[in-house]
């Protein structure tokens, strides 16, 4: 094969967390345009036959060799576990540690982009917030939890890689919940709950992300040229009173000063699928602003408010 | 059932409010979305619920001279106000007063002190009336979006002035004017007359405030009989000036004594106005 026609023959994708909801509906949108490799411990469900899916973890040594192998042409990391119940040390490590590897792989490596997923919970629900956080906007998560911490810890260190390495497109993405008919995340499963916990007098304004249209921003992430971080707003705000009652939802409110004890009990002994850690989210808002995504971007969500708020059904 | 007992609650409210004001609040210019609240949290169905309450003190309790009130430009604007009475009833008059008398009527969106998202039914509803954490972002946004916003630079050293310190302007912060020259927006002074006297403070125990977690605690002369309703307001008559819009240019992050200049005319025009209206005015009660 001539030089030319290598260059011409697109460089394959990594994506870790290739396992995961999202990794699967985003193998099915690229594979068809980009060879793609995936990386994960879980096996892949309906794996199409053109995409190489290895089963390893990423801070193995044979992580490193897909990238000495293939002139991997860009990184997704979705590999991030939402996993609350979790040592906090394990969590940590399989986040934080995990991407320094992967990071470091791409950077020796010469990967000319990398998408990271972070997220808007990163900037913590507080009453000192602004109703619409920007990217610049520090990360003041509730630093009490393990998990917000290493998620903390984690957008940081993808920052760092950022200014560290000018000549690779980094995009870090920060959505808001993600919300989608498989999605198994905090949010969505609040709002399975068929009488979610809320606390009695308080009502904040949330935003919602449809899972299609993140994978709409993930491939306008790829695209070349784009670089940054980006916070990645749905279709529009909308009190949580008001999202629970379009779902049909009859939620228990809780007077504030109980809330965290009883619920720490009660996801102590089993006995609720309310993670006490997110209370916060429940009491203030974390609205971000996304018109950088939509300037810079290019970024739409095409999905209606109602729409992505029905997506969980 | 606590849903469909809030639910009926805002219904009775609803159909208690005046139906001219429920019209008014209709004309409201809002970009409500698909869900009717607007992307601060403002609902204008459940702003309603609030006519009844707002037109019995506008109307009757304080009965409202408003002067005026035409200065106010459409488009982005800041209305600067002094600040009084223990409570912060000078700011619901005179969001109502946007409401009830300006044409067209407007939502003036105030800056809250970012404690208020910590109580408990107060942080929704105010956000749901159209109140707003008062930020520099928020600020930004909302002038930028063409909306009037309510300020006071006095803030709580303003309101909880003692009955002996009243009419006396305290000193004005500085971050309004550099927002207004940010944005570019024109700043409508107001004088409020009326409000100090609503409640007669003659000690303020900050300590004992500080203990119960209260930004202050006014003690009147009622105090030792009544307790905590010394603190309800008296019906005395507010009195509302409205000044003719100030521009200003210049360098919105220029050194404080520069800003401090262009405060300060501001400060004196609402000076000069309260003491015109205080000469102006025979009684405290009508």
């Amino acid at each position: 094969m001539s030089p030319k026609a290598e260059d011409r023959k697109p460089a394959p994708i990594v994506i870790t967390g290739i396992s995961g909801n999202l990794g699967g509906l985003l193998t099915r949108r690229l594979h068809t345009r980009h060879p793609i490799i995936g990386i994960d411990r879980r096996p892949f469900e309906g794996k199409p036959k053109d995409v190489v899916h290895h089963r390893i973890d990423v801070r193995r040594r044979k992580a490193e060799d897909i990238f000495r192998a293939n002139r991997v042409g860009a990184l997704v990391h979705l590999g991030l576990v939402h996993q609350p119940s979790r040592s906090g040390r394990a969590h940590r490590d399989q986040n934080v540690l995990g991407t320094m590897k992967l990071l470091e792989y791409c950077a020796r490596y010469g990967v000319r982009k990398v998408v990271l997923l972070s997220s808007a919970y990163a900037y913590g629900a507080q009453p000192t917030n602004p109703n619409f956080l920007s990217e610049d906007a520090p990360l003041a998560a509730d630093l009490n939890t393990p998990e917000m911490r290493a998620l903390i810890e984690w957008d940081m260190y993808a920052q760092s890689f950022f200014w560290k390495h000018p000549h690779i497109e980094t995009v870090i993405l920060r959505p808001v919940h993600v919300v989608g008919k498989n999605v198994r995340n905090a949010p969505s499963n609040y709002l399975r709950l068929t009488h979610p916990p809320t606390l009695l007098g308080f009502d904040p304004m949330i935003q919602l992300l449809h899972e299609e249209d993140l994978l709409q921003a993930i491939a306008l992430a790829l695209e070349p040229g784009k670089r940054g971080v980006f916070n990645v707003v749905g279709p529009g705000e909308v009190p949580l009173s008001r999202a629970l009652r379009e779902l049909g939802r009859t939620p228990v409110p809780i007077p504030h000063f109980l809330a965290a004890p009883v619920l720490r009990q009660m996801w102590r002994l089993g006995l609720s699928a309310f993670f006490p850690g997110d209370l916060p989210h429940l009491k203030y808002q974390c609205m971000v602003d996304g018109s950088r995504a939509r300037a810079e971007l290019g970024f739409h969500p095409e999905h209606t408010l109602r729409e992505t708020i029905r997506a969980i059904l | 059932m606590f849903e469909e007992a809030t639910d009926r609650l805002c219904e009775f409210l609803k159909g208690m409010a005046d139906p001219a004001v429920v019209a008014r609040l209709d004309r409201v210019d809002a970009k409500l979305n698909e869900f009717g609240v607007d992307p601060f949290g403002f609902d204008p169905e459940l702003a309603k619920t609030i006519i009844p309450a707002m037109v019995f003190l506008y109307r009757h309790y304080f009965r409202v001279q408003c002067q005026g009130l035409e200065n106010v430009p459409t488009g982005r604007v800041m209305l600067i106000c002094n600040h009084s009475g223990q409570l912060p009833i000078d700011a619901m008059m005179i969001c109502s007063a946007m409401v009830l008398e300006a044409e067209p009527p407007r939502i003036v969106r105030s800056m809250v002190e970012n404690w208020v998202p910590t109580l408990p039914f107060v942080s929704h509803l105010f956000a749901r009336w159209g109140q707003i954490v008062g930020t520099r972002e928020n600020c930004l946004r909302l002038l930028a979006s063409d909306q009037p916003i309510l300020a006071f630079p006095e803030g709580v050293r303003g309101i909880n002035k003692t009955f002996g310190e009243r009419y006396q302007l305290q000193e004005f912060g500085l971050g309004f004017m550099r927002l207004a020259l940010q944005a570019r927006a024109p700043i409508v002074p107001l004088a409020m007359v009326g409000a100090e006297e609503q409640t007669i403070s003659v000690y303020n125990a900050r300590g004992l405030a500080k203990l119960l977690g209260l930004p202050n605690l006014p003690i009147t002369p009622l105090t030792p009989l009544v307790g905590p309703l010394a603190l309800l307001p008296l019906p005395t008559r507010y009195r509302l000036y409205v000044g003719k819009p100030m521009e200003f240019t210049g360098n919105p992050d220029d050194e404080d004594s520069v800003i401090a200049e262009k405060v300060k005319r501001v400060s004196q025009t609402i000076h000069r106005m309260l003491h015109d209206g205080l000469r102006a005015r025979k009684h405290w009660f009508w």
